[in-house]
């Protein structure tokens, strides 16, 4: 398994490049704290006014706020993974280079955006956590089974965030700039991943709709699987579903787009 | 100069117009749809949660307008292109706040004066000369003070290098807090946000006076008039910051 093991060192190299960045990632720690204390306290008022909504009780609120502090980066739920440099290969036909490579150039990029997304939530994610969760009063599971789930659904939402942000990514063969479909994504992320509010609060057919669209397998079934409030069998199929459907569509997309590369130079 | 640069690519501008306006207005998608579901936040009805959203956003929007470009200094730190600023006649803090200026940074006014126009037309106020004279005083000492948190975290960024995001926890973070009414948070988070970074100035303590709701911390209705005061002194710390930081500063190399 020779191609396994090169996959594995672009992960590897892809986790220490984002652990190079101490001071960025203690900073980053520091504002997810703030931003989940800010969200902490106005959920408790909206809870407090209206306990049970959406099914949670104050305790569950809370750890979801702190969960999605969690997650942010580790998902990269408003963009800013390795689509940017992806994006940036491709307005300046670096990417040339990449497609000459022995490698496939999805699997190479997948590799290194789940490296980055495993240094995001050991470095960048637990400390918020842990701080939300001694802090405040939280609901965290005692057995090691829904845990355990809870992981698993969180690596499929990695997949699942990389199938989106790689077709953005893609789009820039087309568009040369970036910038307008990265704020998209961006929007798009907050808003359909239950960052900006759990989706479950979601009133109506707006609720219904989102609740259903990929977004909802980065933040929201991770943290109802942790909170015993989703199948995880059912939340399982439900992002493997979206995983592989958005990474045929990227490998259909790429397949166009490179055939629109035209190396220029002698 | 970037204005025209922007406009180069015209579906990205577009699309980055839009998506700026949007993403400032999610904060305020949030707080209506949690109103979707509830009367009150924290004892406040939606038009004066509007109406301190709408003074938050306003403030921060001017302050980013103005010298939003401050979030870049620590790059321009650690690929030494701030020499290139040192050599140039004239001031740094200029030339900084002027780099990359954007026009989609209107989005954020926009969006703020609308839903202040909308908190305006359905809140209950009792106007008064005074009430009204206060109106743009509250808008612009709101920008003084958030620009001098702007300018502060740049000082920073000279000691801590790739550390700006410890910045957005205060401008970003502090903008998102003072778009829910104060009750909702803790009495330490306000009295923080009071005397030691002084954010409550922006718009809960004058706000307050102009909806005749009690002060936070059982202040008295004076302080409400003490934001220009508090905007000049905040002002004045950051551009001594700014300089110390400045002094400090030497070029990549080694």
């Amino acid at each position: 398994m020779g191609s396994g093991r090169l996959y594995a060192a672009v992960a590897a190299g892809g986790f220490r490049r984002y652990a190079t960045y101490r001071a960025a990632t203690a900073a980053g720690v520091f504002t997810n704290t703030v931003f989940g204390l800010i969200l902490v306290y106005t959920y408790l008022a909206l809870w407090d006014e209206k306990p049970h909504l959406g099914g949670y009780d104050q305790a569950q609120a809370v750890t979801y706020v702190w969960l999605g502090q969690a997650l942010l980066s580790t998902l990269a739920i408003g963009g800013s993974g390795v689509e940017v440099e992806l994006m940036e290969r491709i307005r300046t036909g670096d990417v040339a280079i990449d497609l000459y490579r022995p490698a496939d150039l999805q699997l190479w990029w997948l590799a290194a955006d789940l490296g980055r997304a495993l240094f995001q939530l050991l470095g960048r994610g637990v400390i918020p956590f842990l701080f939300g969760a001694l802090v405040f009063d939280v609901a965290l599971p005692g057995d090691a089974a829904r845990w355990a789930a809870f992981v698993v659904a969180v690596l499929l939402g990695m997949a699942v965030s990389f199938g989106i942000r790689y077709l953005v990514a893609l789009l820039t063969f087309w568009l040369m700039d970036g910038t307008g479909v990265t704020h998209m994504t961006m929007l798009a992320g907050f808003f359909c991943s239950g960052m900006v509010l759990p989706l479950n609060v979601f009133p109506g057919t707006l609720g219904d709709v989102v609740r259903d669209l990929p977004w909802s397998a980065l933040l929201q079934k991770p943290a109802d699987v942790l909170l015993g409030e989703a199948d995880p069998w059912s939340t399982f199929a439900f992002q493997g579903a979206w995983a592989v459907a958005l990474l045929a569509a990227g490998r259909l997309v790429q397949s166009v787009a490179t055939r629109r590369v035209v190396v220029q130079g002698g | 100069m970037w204005i025209r640069s922007t406009m180069a690519y015209r579906a990205s501008f577009a699309m980055t117009t839009f998506a700026n306006f949007a993403v400032t207005a999610l904060d305020f998608v949030a707080i209506l749809l949690m109103f979707s579901r509830i009367d009150v936040l924290g004892g406040w009805p939606l038009p004066e949660v509007a109406f301190l959203y709408g003074l938050s956003c306003m403030a921060f929007g001017l302050a980013d307008l103005a010298i939003g470009s401050m979030e870049r200094l620590g790059q321009r730190v650690r690929d030494g292109t701030l020499d290139t600023l040192l050599v140039r006649p004239a001031p740094v803090l200029a030339q900084v706040a002027a780099d990359r200026f954007a026009l989609r940074r209107l989005g954020r006014i926009t969006q703020g004066g609308l839903v202040l126009g909308y908190a305006l037309t359905t809140v209950d106020i009792a106007w008064t000369p005074l009430k009204v004279l206060l109106m743009p005083v509250i808008v612009v000492s709101g920008a003084g003070i958030f620009g001098a948190v702007f300018v502060a975290g740049a000082a920073f960024q000279f000691v801590a290098q790739d550390a700006s995001e410890v910045q957005n926890a205060f401008t970003y973070g502090g903008t998102t807090m003072l778009q829910y009414p104060p009750t909702v948070f803790g009495k330490e988070l306000v009295r923080g946000v009071t005397f030691l970074l002084p954010l409550a100035f922006v718009n809960w303590l004058p706000a307050a006076y102009v909806l005749d709701r009690p002060l936070p911390l059982d202040l008295p209705r004076w302080v409400a008039f003490a934001s220009p005061l508090v905007a000049v002194g905040c002002c004045a710390l950051a551009g001594l910051a700014w300089r110390a930081g400045l002094r400090t500063y030497r070029s990549t190399g080694s």
